[in-house]
């Protein structure tokens, strides 16, 4: 026991003093803004536009679940216990081959058939009654009634199954090719990478100009002299999505030549040099030992395109607007014509969330196999 | 200290005195443009006069968009401005929405019933309640032509859309583009509605574009009107898909294109570049609408708010936006025409003066009819079903048939 070594008190951190106390929550101090921006315009509106999309939300947010409202023989049997006079289940009679409606236009249906004095008298006990709750009624007219949200969802499968393998493809050739120990590299990386400091935008537009065959390609090949020269692809509703693929894998290819630049200077040269001793040609190398093990690199590749697919919206709206008709019309897009320009918060809220699920169905496997490897390492 | 003191003391009391005297109007709106920005002006001056302040509450982004989305937020937070640029049936949702204050007594002192046509009046009001004040009146059915074109290619402006064919024809055999064409939805959708009310007659378009009847839109008549437009298409150039309507407008100007369907906005395109109406260029109507009137009215909502002084301010705009001195200000410089009735004509150009001379006219005939395209005739939600069906029809192999009876479809499933 006397030998215990005696720690110095000057490095044991003191527990009191005010200004210790400061120090110590400094920091949690320091955070919680964050946390609680987080929090609330992250999470809590997430929440909120779950909430929105259950329910019949048009021009501004209504709290009220989503259902409709019907009067059936059950409905007028219930209203009969419940004490409402024959006189007005009989002018309400006509209703009963009604389908069911909204609340608003259930009233004025009501209204219709007795008048403005005795609905307001009996408005609360018809609506208990006639009231079903119809909780999904934005998701199913989104996947049953509303041909543009296919349109959305199809365009989005073609563009991000596009963009992500051929970025992935160029961003890997060009990294491969830039790996050479060239000269002129750090020249040649820059070039590439400058897509990516554009913002969507501006790419959007500098594409819409030379796509437009009155302005850009078409035009200045036919006047090189290759007359029958057309590429109309902006204007065609059948090929339009694809130029927007163009577009999108110009400005991100670089940004995947970086990622994959970074993964493959990170390889030991050991390995490589080991393998040329074996006697592999350089491809088999590259195909058997550098690529795979390049593959956390591909993970994220992957997770960072598909979520920037996924939430196309800027490059859409520049490049054709959604057009030539609805032809390229995406779910950011959709989303954003039905809320704000449509008055159906609602629906688009509603498309909003089948997004918010989309992303999560990407984020979270990626989440799980990150998590377990911090773990197991 | 003391001296703070008293400037505190000082600023308090200069500031209890603006609240004393006068009320102030907080107006949301997008006229943030040359011509138009200068008509606000004159509004801002006048409410200025009568010893009230201005607050400009400008967003800019034609098309109002962003400025929704801003005034939707305030509403919600419970902290509306006075007046907002909200216009046709949106004026009924935000009534529904029980935030639109009641102009009635304005109404009754300054006889709007009398000086505003009935069609307009009822689009102001919210059960039977003024809610909102009109400002201008726009025509959508013109067709701008530039009669160089014409005579080149030795065709007549038509009248008819026979006759449109035959002249469309001459033009593209003499190398020339017949119609300037603007590939948006909007744009689209503004043809449409005049094929539909030319084709259709006046009734047909009530019952097929304001009513939004699913018989009238999955009819015959309706069948035509959408071969029509898909006649026009062959006419158009390829560069037209997606193409802004200036640029349309500036096709017609430089005499590559014939003709172009637009709204009367498209004169401000002709003045600004110098050319002169009748010489220069001709503002004839699109075919077979000859009697009638597709209107775009603007307005602004008044919405409930609770300081007594700016009520009143409120209540003065009101007022002061259908007073003679403003419809002629801000109409000769938006290049509209006033809502208010009677005015006189000698301050407005020759496709003015005949707009106004029309909207008196059809107003007793039944050919003004609000416009589809424009957000007068039809709930957004509707307008958007329509739209989406009329871009996808004349943008694809989509047969008139099919289009037709999506349109009643999708109206449908819009309601």
């Amino acid at each position: 026991m006397k030998n215990r070594v005696q720690i110095p008190t000057e490095y044991i951190a003191p527990k009191t003093g005010f200004l210790n106390r400061v120090e110590n929550i400094l920091p949690k101090l320091v955070l919680v803004p964050t946390i609680a921006v987080a929090l609330i315009f992250i999470y809590g509106f997430i929440l909120w536009t779950t909430w929105i999309s259950f329910t019949n939300s048009r021009l501004l947010p209504d709290y009220s679940l989503a259902a409709n409202y019907k009067i059936s023989e059950q409905v007028v049997e219930k209203l009969k216990n419940d004490g409402i006079p024959e006189t007005i289940l009989e002018k309400l009679a006509p209703l009963l081959t009604q389908e069911s409606v909204r609340k608003n236009d259930f009233l004025t249906e009501v209204t219709d058939q007795l008048g403005e004095e005795e609905t307001i008298k009996y408005e609360n006990i018809i609506l208990k009654h006639a009231h079903n709750p119809d909780l999904l009624v934005q998701f199913i007219t989104l996947f049953t009634k509303e041909p543009r949200w296919w349109v959305a969802i199809i365009n989005l499968f073609i563009f991000s199954s596009l963009f992500i393998v051929i970025c992935i493809i160029t961003g890997l050739i060009l990294a491969i090719f830039l790996d050479q120990r060239i000269r002129a590299e750090g020249f040649l990386r820059t070039i590439y990478l400058y897509p990516m400091a554009l913002s969507f935008i501006v790419t959007g537009a500098a594409w819409r100009w030379i796509l437009n065959p009155d302005l850009g390609l078409e035009r200045l090949i036919q006047q090189i002299g290759f007359k029958d020269f057309t590429f109309r692809w902006l204007v065609d509703p059948n090929m339009a999505i694809y130029t927007i693929v163009i577009a999108a894998v110009w400005q991100s290819s670089g940004f995947m030549l970086a990622l994959f630049l970074a993964g493959l200077r990170g390889i030991d040269d050991a390995i490589i040099k080991a393998a040329k001793v074996d006697g592999a040609s350089l491809p088999r190398i590259y195909w058997r030992i550098i690529i795979p093990s390049l593959r956390p690199v591909f993970l994220s590749a992957v997770i960072i395109l598909s979520h920037l697919a996924i939430k196309s919206f800027d490059l859409v709206m520049i490049l054709t607007r959604g057009g030539p008709g609805t032809a390229t019309d995406m779910p950011a897009t959709f989303m954003y014509a039905f809320a704000f320009n449509r008055a159906r918060l609602g629906f688009g809220a509603a498309s909003a969330v089948i997004m918010f699920l989309a992303v999560m169905a990407i984020i979270i496997p990626y989440l799980f196999t990150e998590l377990r490897r911090t773990r197991n390492a | 200290m003391k001296f703070l003191k008293g400037a505190l003391v000082f600023l308090v009391v200069i500031g209890l005195c603006f609240t004393i005297f006068a009320g102030e109007v907080e107006v949301l709106h997008w006229w943030t443009s040359g011509g138009e920005a200068a008509a606000m002006t004159v509004l801002k001056q006048m409410l200025e006069k009568e010893g009230h302040t201005w607050k400009d509450f400008a967003v800019a982004g034609g098309g109002g968009d962003a400025a929704m989305t801003v005034l939707k937020s305030r509403a919600i937070a419970g902290n509306p401005p006075s007046a907002a640029q909200v216009k046709g049936p949106q004026i009924q949702l935000w009534g529904a929405e029980g935030v639109l204050t009641n102009l009635d007594d304005v109404a009754k002192a300054e006889k709007w019933d009398k000086i505003i046509p009935k069609v307009v009046a009822d689009i102001m009001k919210y059960k039977g309640h003024y809610v909102a004040v009109p400002v201008n009146v726009h025509r959508i059915n013109w067709m701008w032509c530039n009669p160089a074109v014409f005579k080149k290619a030795g065709a007549k402006i038509p009248t008819t859309w026979a006759e449109f064919e035959v002249a469309a024809k001459k033009i593209q055999a003499a190398g020339l583009i017949p119609v300037a064409w603007g590939g948006q939805p909007w744009q689209e959708a503004t043809v449409f509605e005049t094929i539909v009310a030319g084709i259709g007659g006046s009734d047909f378009y009530r019952k097929a574009l304001v009513k939004a009847d699913p018989a009238a839109l999955n009819s015959y008549t309706m069948i035509k009107c959408l071969e029509t437009l898909k006649m026009i298409k062959q006419y158009t150039d390829k560069g037209a898909p997606g193409r802004d309507w200036n640029l349309a407008t500036a096709m017609v100007i430089k005499g590559q294109a014939a003709m172009q369907f637009m709204g009367d906005w498209a004169k401000g395109e002709f003045t600004a570049a110098g050319k002169k109406p009748g010489v220069d260029y001709i503002a004839a109507l699109a075919p077979q609408t000859s009697k009638q009137f597709i209107f775009n009215i603007d307005s602004f909502i008044m919405f409930k708010i609770k300081d007594a002084k700016n009520v009143e301010a409120q209540k003065a705009m009101a007022r002061l936006i259908l007073q003679p001195r403003f419809q002629e200000v801000f109409n000769v410089n938006k290049g509209s025409i006033p809502v208010r009735l009677g005015m006189p004509e000698a301050p407005f150009d020759a496709p003015a003066r005949q707009a106004m001379k029309d909207f008196v006219t059809s107003a007793k005939t039944g050919g003004l009819v609000p416009s589809m395209a424009h957000e007068m005739a039809v709930m957004p939600a509707i307008r958007g079903a329509i739209m989406d069906v009329v871009t996808n029809f004349y943008n694809s192999n989509m047969s008139a048939k099919d289009a037709a009876s999506q349109l009643a479809s999708a109206v449908k499933a819009a309601k």
